[in-house]
C-alpha cells in the first residue's frame, strides 16, 4: 500500500499545481454515485460510429495494420481530408506539409499552442468556452485572456469585443464556432469583421471546427477561407462530433508549412502518430462517411428543438441554438446559483446538465444541456425538469 | 419526404404534441396532416415490430420464388394481384433477375405453408414454378436489430 508519508519536496509543478480542478468533473462524481440519471451532461454523440466506419477499423485489423505511420499521418488520409476541406471548407491545403494527423482535436489544440507560445504571451480566447482552453494556454505558460461573450448576441463572438480587449502582448485568439457551450454560430459577415480585426492586430488565429458539420441553418463560414487568412490560421478539426468517433481519438491541424512543422516538432516528439487503425477508419469516414452526418443532424436538429421549446415553456428562456448539440438555457429566474440548480436538480428529479460556471465565469446563471443522447432521454428529462422547475417556485 | 412522415415512420406512436416541439409546428397542424396523410392513403396503418423468438408462437414464415407468363394485356398485375389477396401473403414483389415475384407468406404450420404453395398458389394459370424458402432464424426485421438497439453506457457528464 503507497503510504501517505510526505516527502519532503512537492513534486508537482507550480503551473500544474495552479490549474484549477476541472468543475465538470467536481460534477461528474456526484453523478457517478446515482442511479437512475436521465443524463443532458454528455459532450459526445449519443450514436455509436456508424457501422461502415468501425468495419473498416476491423478490416484494418485483420489485414495486419498495427504498426507506426509517418508522423505527419497516411499520406492517402491527409489527400481526403484536404480534399474534403476543399469541397466543404474552401479552403486548400497542401496534403505534403500542411497537414497533421493527430490524436484528436484535443492534441491539435496542444502541440498548437505548444509551438506557438512564449512564455507570457497573451492568448484571446472568448467565454464560456470549452473547458481545456484556459488550462492549456496556462500549461504552455501563456496568459489566457477571456473575452466575454453574451446572450444578447446569442453568445456569438463580436469583432468590437475582440479589439477592445487585444493588448500589445496578444499574440494568438482560439475561436470555436460552432460552440461548446452555448451552440453559438457565427454569419460570414460576423467572421469577415473578425478576420479584419486578427489582420488589424497581427494575430495568429487557432479556430477549432470541430462542431462545423452540425450547423443546422445557413452554411458554416471558416475563417480560414477568407482572404488573407489562411497564413495567420491553425485550422483545427476532427471525426469525434461530426461522424461520432469519438473513443476513436482523432483529428488534425492545417497550418502554412512553417508552422505545421514546428507543431510536427512537439507532435513528432511528444505522439509520435495517431493510431492507424483510427486513420484507417477516419479515411472510411471521409469517403462514405457524408449521408451520416446528414443523418445525425437530422436527428439533432429534432431534439433541439423539443428541448428548447421545452425550456422556454418550463419558463427557462433558452435561444434556439444554431450549432453543435448543446442548449444553453438561463436559470436567473429560478434565483439558485449554476451549481444550486444542477446539483439540486439531480439529486430531486435525478437530470444530469451542466453548471454554467464549469465553462467559465461567464456562464453563471446558466446550464449546458446537451441533446445527443436519444429522443426518449430529452422527453424524460423535459418533464422532470419541469417537476423540479414548478417545485421551486 | 416530408420529416413528419420519416419521424411517424420510425416511431408511430409518438403523440401531436411531442411531433409538433420537434418538428417546430403547432400541434393541430402536426394532427392535420396526419389525418391528411390517412385519407390520402399515404399513411396505409401503424404496427409494432414484435421479436417473434421471444413470444410464444407457432408462426411458420418463408419467401417463395415465382416465375409467372406475362400476359399480353397488363403483364404481371393480374396474377400478382390476385396471389397477394390470399391472407397467407404478407408482402409480394415484382423483381428483376432469375425469377419474377417474391412472395412472402406467413402459415400456423409448415403443413399449412406447404398447401398454400401447391394447392393455390402451383396451380394458378400463368405461374409456370415456385420455390419455397423456410425462414430459419430473424436477425434484423424491419430496419430493427432483434437483440436491441446496440448500446454502450457513455459518461454521464463529460467535456
Ligand atoms: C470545442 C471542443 N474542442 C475539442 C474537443 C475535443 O475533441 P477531440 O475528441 O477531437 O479531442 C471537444 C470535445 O468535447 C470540444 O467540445
Amino acid at each position: 500500500m503507497p503510504s501517505e508519508r510526505q516527502t519532503k519536496r512537492d513534486f508537482v509543478a507550480e503551473h500544474v499545481r495552479s490549474i484549477p480542478r476541472s468543475g465538470i468533473r467536481d460534477f461528474f462524481d456526484i453523478v457517478q454515485s446515482m442511479d437512475n440519471v436521465v443524463s443532458l451532461g454528455i459532450g459526445e454523440p449519443g450514436f455509436v460510429t456508424p457501422w461502415h466506419i468501425r468495419e473498416a477499423a476491423i478490416f484494418a485489423l485483420e489485414h495486419g495494420k498495427t504498426g507506426y505511420t509517418s508522423n505527419f499521418g497516411l499520406l492517402k488520409l491527409r489527400r481526403a481530408i484536404c480534399a474534403y476541406l476543399k469541397e466543404h471548407f474552401y479552403v486548400e491545403y497542401d496534403p505534403n506539409t500542411e497537414v497533421l494527423v493527430t490524436v484528436g482535436v484535443s492534441e491539435a489544440l496542444d502541440i498548437a499552442l505548444r509551438a506557438i507560445v512564449n512564455p507570457g504571451d497573451e492568448i484571446l480566447y472568448h467565454e464560456p468556452c470549452y473547458v481545456s482552453y484556459h488550462p492549456s494556454v496556462r500549461l504552455v505558460h501563456g496568459a489566457g485572456k477571456a473575452i466575454r461573450t453574451r446572450a444578447e448576441n446569442r453568445f456569438a463572438l463580436t469583432a468590437e469585443d475582440i479589439a477592445k480587449s487585444v493588448t500589445p502582448r496578444s499574440k494568438a485568439i482560439v475561436l470555436n464556432f460552432p460552440s461548446n457551450p452555448t451552440g453559438a454560430t457565427l454569419t460570414r459577415e460576423e467572421v469577415e469583421k473578425i478576420a479584419r480585426v486578427c489582420v488589424d492586430n497581427d494575430l495568429l488565429v487557432i479556430t477549432d471546427e470541430i462542431y462545423s458539420e452540425l450547423t443546422y441553418s445557413g452554411q458554416h463560414s471558416s475563417i480560414a477561407a477568407l482572404p488573407g487568412m489562411k497564413e495567420r490560421t491553425i485550422f483545427l478539426h476532427g471525426f469525434s462530433k461530426a461522424f461520432a468517433m469519438t473513443g476513436f481519438r482523432i483529428g488534425y491541424a492545417c497550418a502554412p508549412t512553417a508552422l505545421t512543422e514546428a507543431m510536427l516538432r512537439v507532435h513528432q516528439y511528444s505522439m509520435l502518430c495517431a493510431s492507424i487503425i483510427s486513420q484507417e477508419a477516419a479515411l472510411e469516414a471521409l469517403q462514405k462517411g457524408m449521408d451520416d452526418i446528414a443523418a445525425m443532424r437530422e436527428q439533432y436538429r429534432l431534439r433541439r428543438n423539443f428541448i428548447v421549446k421545452s425550456f422556454n415553456e418550463i419558463g427557462l428562456p433558452c435561444h434556439m441554438p444554431n450549432g453543435a448539440f448543446y442548449a444553453f438555457p438561463s436559470i436567473r429566474e429560478t434565483g439558485l446559483t449554476s451549481r444550486e440548480f444542477a446539483v439540486q436538480l439531480l439529486e430531486q428529479q435525478r437530470v444530469a446538465v451542466v453548471p454554467g460556471d464549469a465553462f467559465g465565469p461567464g456562464g453563471e446563471a446558466y446550464v449546458r444541456a446537451s441533446y445527443c443522447g436519444p429522443m426518449s432521454d430529452m422527453e424524460k428529462a423535459a418533464e422532470r425538469i419541469a417537476l423540479f422547475v414548478r417545485g421551486l417556485k | 419526404m416530408d420529416p413528419l412522415l420519416k419521424l411517424l415512420e420510425e416511431h408511430a406512436l409518438r403523440t401531436p404534441v411531442d411531433l409538433s416541439k420537434m418538428l417546430n409546428l403547432p400541434a393541430d397542424e402536426v394532427q392535420r396532416r396526419i389525418k391528411q396523410y390517412e385519407d390520402d392513403k399515404i399513411i396505409l396503418g401503424y404496427k409494432a415490430v414484435i421479436n417473434d423468438d421471444k413470444v410464444d408462437t407457432d408462426l411458420v414464415k418463408a419467401v417463395i420464388e415465382v416465375k409467372i407468363q406475362p400476359e399480353r394485356e397488363g403483364g404481371f398485375d393480374r396474377v400478382a394481384k390476385r396471389i397477394a389477396r390470399f391472407d397467407e401473403v404478407t408482402s409480394l414483389f415484382l423483381m428483376s433477375g432469375g425469377y419474377d415475384l417474391l412472395i412472402f407468406v406467413e402459415g400456423h404450420s409448415l403443413r399449412q405453408v406447404a398447401q398454400f404453395v401447391a394447392e393455390k398458389l402451383a396451380t394458378l394459370d400463368g405461374v409456370t414454378s415456385t420455390g419455397t424458402h423456410f425462414m430459419l432464424k430473424t436477425y434484423k426485421e424491419q430496419g430493427v436489430m432483434m437483440d436491441g438497439p446496440e448500446e454502450y453506457e457513455r459518461l454521464k457528464i463529460s467535456p
